[in-house]
């Protein structure tokens, strides 16, 4: 039985941390520069004065030893994967392999500058190559980039490859329809590649019907963008025959490929009828994701598309392997360099690691986590579409409302629990959503005790609703007001007002 | 819940206290309920156009963004500047100092669809 | 390897709880069509060791820049990284969270990201700083973005000694908006940016001027001249730094009148490894702060009164506002941001003005050395900070092919992106360069 526990170390914890500014002392210092083996060129010699400052107002001024201990407390402040279950939603916060750090740490893959000649990256080029063909064969596409930084990049990618298709068919089209399920990144990127939004419906049973595609497709529209399974952990049963009404209308299919671990092996989207999907290497291959990043978001297409794909790209002749910039179709660059290179290693070490066979096993178990969660669950929290689910399951605060207990407030209890919260709030469809997404690296005896918490937390919310409006209690800050933030911005500290 | 009586609403949850051909608006005390703390308001300048059924501003709390629409086109003629300053007072008083914009209506017609007291509150019931 | 722990019968007891007698029923729900009727085509996992084995030898097919004298730079640098840094973001508590989208329990990653916007707006000059951006490049066209939506103009300027392949990135991101892109050519004397030159493609109504500094070519801009042309007609001035370390250094854009500076922040702290993940930052003034990019974290309190950070101004993002959101970003570069914390932490003030200094001062000893061999000039009058272009009477690729059999990466030729400058190498020198090493190329450069 799980009991609310303190999930902070209790011994400097429950103090506050001050900012590292305001630990500073003029005077003192930490690292120092490497001895000048040459003499020193003034600045003031050759820089015209006003090009120089004089001071860093503000900066730190720390040792060494209080600038670790700072960040190290910092540190335990945080929940992470490795401290604690973390289901949250359409995030696949699996664990992350401690191997992986270690081999995309190498010297031969961190020291690498990204213009020295490509005769001295055989190894990382080779590495590229092959990660292209694995990403292109477990997901059906016959073509993969891994050049953009993340979900959203692999996104706006593309987008902008649809937009250059349809210009280069003479016949620009100006729409994309996206389902109500979807993630809040999909029409951002759609608007920032000149498309506007159409939007469509999924059904009561969670998912866009041929019908509803079939009554707005039309030839001013580029594409359906769509996430397949979708938000709500449901697959898009119907997606061979909306994509034959697409495609008949002379449009394509872009997946949004957040929840690929659910399918890995099982099913591909190249063989949907998918034209072009990004992957998140940061969710489906085990990368960390760093508190907010960095990831990468390959993008894999059919053939036609390869032409547009981003530069450069990468060249295999002959056993040997080169960048390619000769791509005159190509939409160009979104970035600086070649890739988010020390993510793609780590991603591809995972694929490695656990093989073809382990990737099919990884949906399975996703999958099978999920049902599990969800089955256990069902009866003490709403569940707005009682389906069988794939990789995560999506719950609601319905049953709660007649004690005033909501989804914060379950959310923010489940802390004291030493459990992360669950996406809450999303998938838009659903009021008051939590979405629960377990991932394959649990153990039963995890998810026995997430489902042991949240029906304690069901009953608590009958018994003694109090509690749950002002959790979390075991953390070294109560709830944030948001809204104070929201309304008197305060985003850097100042020596006058700094506190 | 509060529904004064001697005002109109609109579908969109806004609140017209109409005056011969000025109309002054702002949002229901069920709108203001619906979004939570209010942090930030956006209204347009004085002398500016506002179109029927058409966004002249938005209001947002923490992790909402909401159109404020006009309920008949005309000009804006007075603007709460201090409510922009202080948006919170939305949330206290949706009916009074929270007042938005007062607009000179061009067309009386365009607040023929506008709902009474009674009609707006069983509206929120059915949409619930 | 398997990172999965469930035994048989935990799998047994799972469907059964679930009320299904196989794994594949639960996949029922896919169409039979659609599922793959073989296995992947994709090799057996490896032991651990294995792995290790085999991705060490790939590893091994790459040289680095230690087993070379090298003087690479171009936006992305070679410098030192302290122990310090490393050793804190490998904390699995930075490492493996998630979007601080639940404060009470993200206050690491918050606190840390809000230092880093503070530093960020102390070397800068600014007065508001974003969580990061992809990298300098993309941030940089996300400032372009900003820029027409602040004052809704479409004629974007573009010196052309901003790094050529952030210029490519601006160009991909507008592609599909009504943009015009105008670039001013450098100044063959002094490799800079000349208001002359500025004047004659400004236009009317331009929405933004963007310059390097120190530019592509290393050489120093004079931001406040090109200020008031870029103010007078209503456009924003947006700075672009790929070498963070010259801020040590140098006046803060800020200081100077630019309305939003981004840049490249791999310099502090983060590996050059091959290209990414880098660090894209990201300031502006206060004013202009409903229209950033990404996410922002802004100090609160909490229930006890407490200080306390959280994200903030959620409401210019994709998850809430969608097609109207200031920007499609969502993940960043998170770690990488909290890198640069660390690496400007743990050298302070003293150590990060004393390391601007190392490193204009070992660039300066490369410049005066290699001005001397016959045959080659310094190509630019301008000052410089780290970096500097060489003009040759030989081919630069001629003599990198040369340099290179000699166990030299002799900078960067200059003629895939300035088919003009065939005859022209970039040059880097920063505090990872010995003496040594610059005399023995410069030996070796003399006797080609």
């Amino acid at each position: 039985m799980s009991n609310p526990v303190s999930t902070t170390n209790p011994c400097n914890l429950s103090k506050e941390e001050k900012l590292i500014f305001e630990k500073s002392s003029h005077g003192r210092t930490g690292t120092l520069p490497p001895i000048a083996d040459i003499e020193e060129t003034r600045p003031e010699d050759l820089i015209p004065p006003a090009m120089l400052r004089e001071d860093i107002e503000g900066f730190p001024e720390l040792s060494e030893l209080d600038t670790v201990r700072h960040f190290t407390r910092l540190s335990q402040l945080n929940l992470g994967i490795d401290t604690a279950f973390y289901p949250l939603g359409s995030c696949t916060m699996k664990y992350n392999p401690k191997v992986n750090e270690d081999i995309a740490s190498l010297d031969g893959f961190a020291r690498l500058h990204p213009y020295q000649p490509d005769e001295l990256n055989q190894g990382a080029l080779q590495l590229i190559h092959e990660m292209e063909w694995l990403l292109a064969e477990l997901s059906g596409m016959d073509a993969v980039t891994l050049h953009p930084a993340a979900g959203a990049h692999g996104e706006l990618a593309g987008m902008l490859m649809i937009a250059a298709y349809f210009r280069e068919m003479g016949n620009p089209r100006k729409k994309i329809i996206i389902p109500d399920t979807a993630h809040g990144t999909n029409p951002a990127s759609c608007m920032l590649a000149g498309f506007s939004v159409i939007l469509v419906r999924s059904d009561d049973n969670g998912v866009i019907t041929p019908e509803s595609i079939n009554a707005i497709m039309d030839e001013d529209t580029a594409a359906l963008m769509l996430t397949n399974p979708n938000t709500l952990g449901l697959f898009e049963k119907h997606i061979k025959e909306i994509s034959d009404i697409v495609h008949n209308k002379g449009g394509l299919i872009y997946c949004d490929g957040a929840n690929l671990n659910a399918i890995l092996g099982i099913s591909r989207p190249g063989d949907m009828g998918v034209d072009i999907i990004q992957f998140n290497l940061h969710k489906t291959f085990s990368t960390p994701h760093g508190g907010g990043g960095p990831g990468s978001g390959p993008v894999g297409v059919k053939s036609f598309l390869e032409p547009y794909l981003p530069k450069p790209r990468i060249k295999k002749k002959d056993r040997r392997f080169s960048l390619d910039y000769n791509h005159p179709k190509s939409i160009g660059r979104l970035r600086a360099f070649h890739m988010n290179f020390g993510i793609v290693v780590r991603g591809y070490s995972y694929i490695r690691a656990i093989g073809g066979e382990g990737l099919k096993r990884t949906s399975e178990m996703a999958v099978l986590n999920a049902n599990y969660v969800k089955e256990a669950l069902k009866g003490h929290y709403h569940l707005p579409y009682d389906l069988p689910c794939m990789h995560e399951c999506v719950f609601s605060d319905i049953l709660q409302y007649e004690y005033n207990v909501n989804t914060l407030d379950i959310a923010k209890r489940l802390i004291d629990y030493g459990i992360h919260p669950p996406t809450i709030y999303f998938p838009l469809v659903v009021k008051g959503a939590l979405l629960v997404e377990p991932t394959e690296t649990e153990s039963k005896e995890t998810l026995d005790n997430f489902i042991d918490a949240m029906k304690k937390i069901a009953f608590e919310s009958k018994k003694d609703p109090d509690t749950l409006r002002s959790s979390p209690h075991t953390t070294s800050m109560g709830r944030l007001n948001e809204a104070k933030a929201a309304r008197n911005p305060v985003l850097r500290w100042k020596r006058e007002t700094g506190k | 819940m509060d529904f004064p009586e001697d005002l109109k609403y609109t579908k969109e949850h806004e609140w017209i206290k109409i005056e011969d051909t000025m109309a002054t608006i702002g949002i229901t005390d069920h709108a203001q309920d619906s979004l939570g703390d209010i942090v930030y308001l956006e209204l347009p300048r004085e002398g500016a156009k506002v179109i029927k059924d058409e966004p002249f501003g938005v209001v947002e709390s923490v992790k909402s963004v909401s159109d404020l629409c006009s309920p008949a086109s005309g000009s804006v003629v007075e603007v709460n500047d201090a409510l922009v300053d202080s948006p919170e007072v939305i949330n206290d008083d949706p009916y009074g100092e929270a007042w938005m914009i007062k607009v000179e209506i061009g067309n009386p017609g365009d607040l023929d669809d506008v709902l009474s007291a009674e009609e707006y509150q069983k509206y929120i019931e059915e949409e619930k | 390897m398997t990172y999965i722990p469930h035994t048989d019968k935990d799998i047994k007891d799972m469907l059964a709880a679930i009320g299904v007698t196989s794994l594949d029923e639960l996949f029922d729900q896919i169409p039979y069509a659609l599922r793959l009727q073989r296995p992947l085509n994709i090799p057996p996992g490896l032991p651990e060791r294995n792995l290790v084995n085999e991705l060490c030898h790939l590893s091994k097919k790459n040289t680095t820049v230690d087993e070379y004298i090298s003087f690479l730079g171009a936006g992305s640098y070679n410098h030192y990284i302290p122990s310090v840094v490393k050793y804190i973001v490998a904390r699995s508590e930075f490492n493996t969270s998630y979007t601080p989208y639940q404060p009470e329990v993200s206050q690491g990653t918050l606190q840390a990201i809000f230092e880093y916007q503070t530093l960020i707006c102390q070397l800068t000059g600014m007065e508001v700083s974003n969580a990061s951006m992809y990298d300098g490049a993309s941030a940089t066209a996300e400032a372009v973005l900003m820029a027409g939506r602040l004052n809704g103009h479409q004629r974007v300027i573009l010196s052309s000694a901003l790094h050529p392949e952030y210029r490519e990135t601006i160009n991909t991101y507008i592609s599909n908006q009504d943009k015009t892109v105008k670039e001013v050519t450098y100044c063959t004397a002094t490799g800079k940016t000349l208001p002359e030159a500025v004047e004659a493609q400004i236009g009317n109504e331009p929405s933004c001027l963007v310059v390097q500094h120190p530019n592509f070519f290393g050489s120093l801009e004079d931001i406040a001249a090109l200020r008031d042309l870029i103010h007078n007609r209503g456009g924003l001035l947006i700075v672009v730094i790929t070498e963070p370390i010259s801020l040590g250094l140098l006046t803060p854009p800020g200081s100077l009148g630019a309305d939003i500076v981004v840049g490249e922040g791999q310099s502090l702290g983060n590996n050059m490894a091959f290209g990414g993940p880098y660090l894209g930052f990201f300031a502006t003034r206060e004013e202009y702060i409903r229209q950033v990019p990404g996410r922002i974290v802004g100090q609160t309190t909490d229930s006890k009164g407490k200080r306390g950070f959280c994200l903030t101004l959620a409401t210019r993002e994709q998850h809430i506002r969608r097609e109207k959101a200031t920007s499609n970003i969502c993940t960043n570069e998170g770690l990488c941001a909290i890198s640069a914390a660390v690496f400007l932490s743990v050298y302070g003030k003293k150590g990060l003005i004393d390391l601007a200094r190392l490193n204009f001062s070992k660039s300066q000893y490369l410049k005066n050395s290699i001005s001397k061999v016959a045959g080659t000039r310094i190509a630019f009058s301008s000052p410089t900070f780290n970096e500097f272009v060489i003009e040759s009477e030989i081919e630069a690729d001629v003599l990198l092919k040369a340099l290179l059999k000699k166990g030299i990466l002799g900078g960067i030729s200059l003629k895939k992106f300035y088919p003009e400058l065939s005859r022209h190498l970039l040059l880097c020198a920063t505090e990872m360069n010995s003496r040594e090493e610059m005399d023995t190329f410069v030996e070796e450069f003399s006797k080609l």
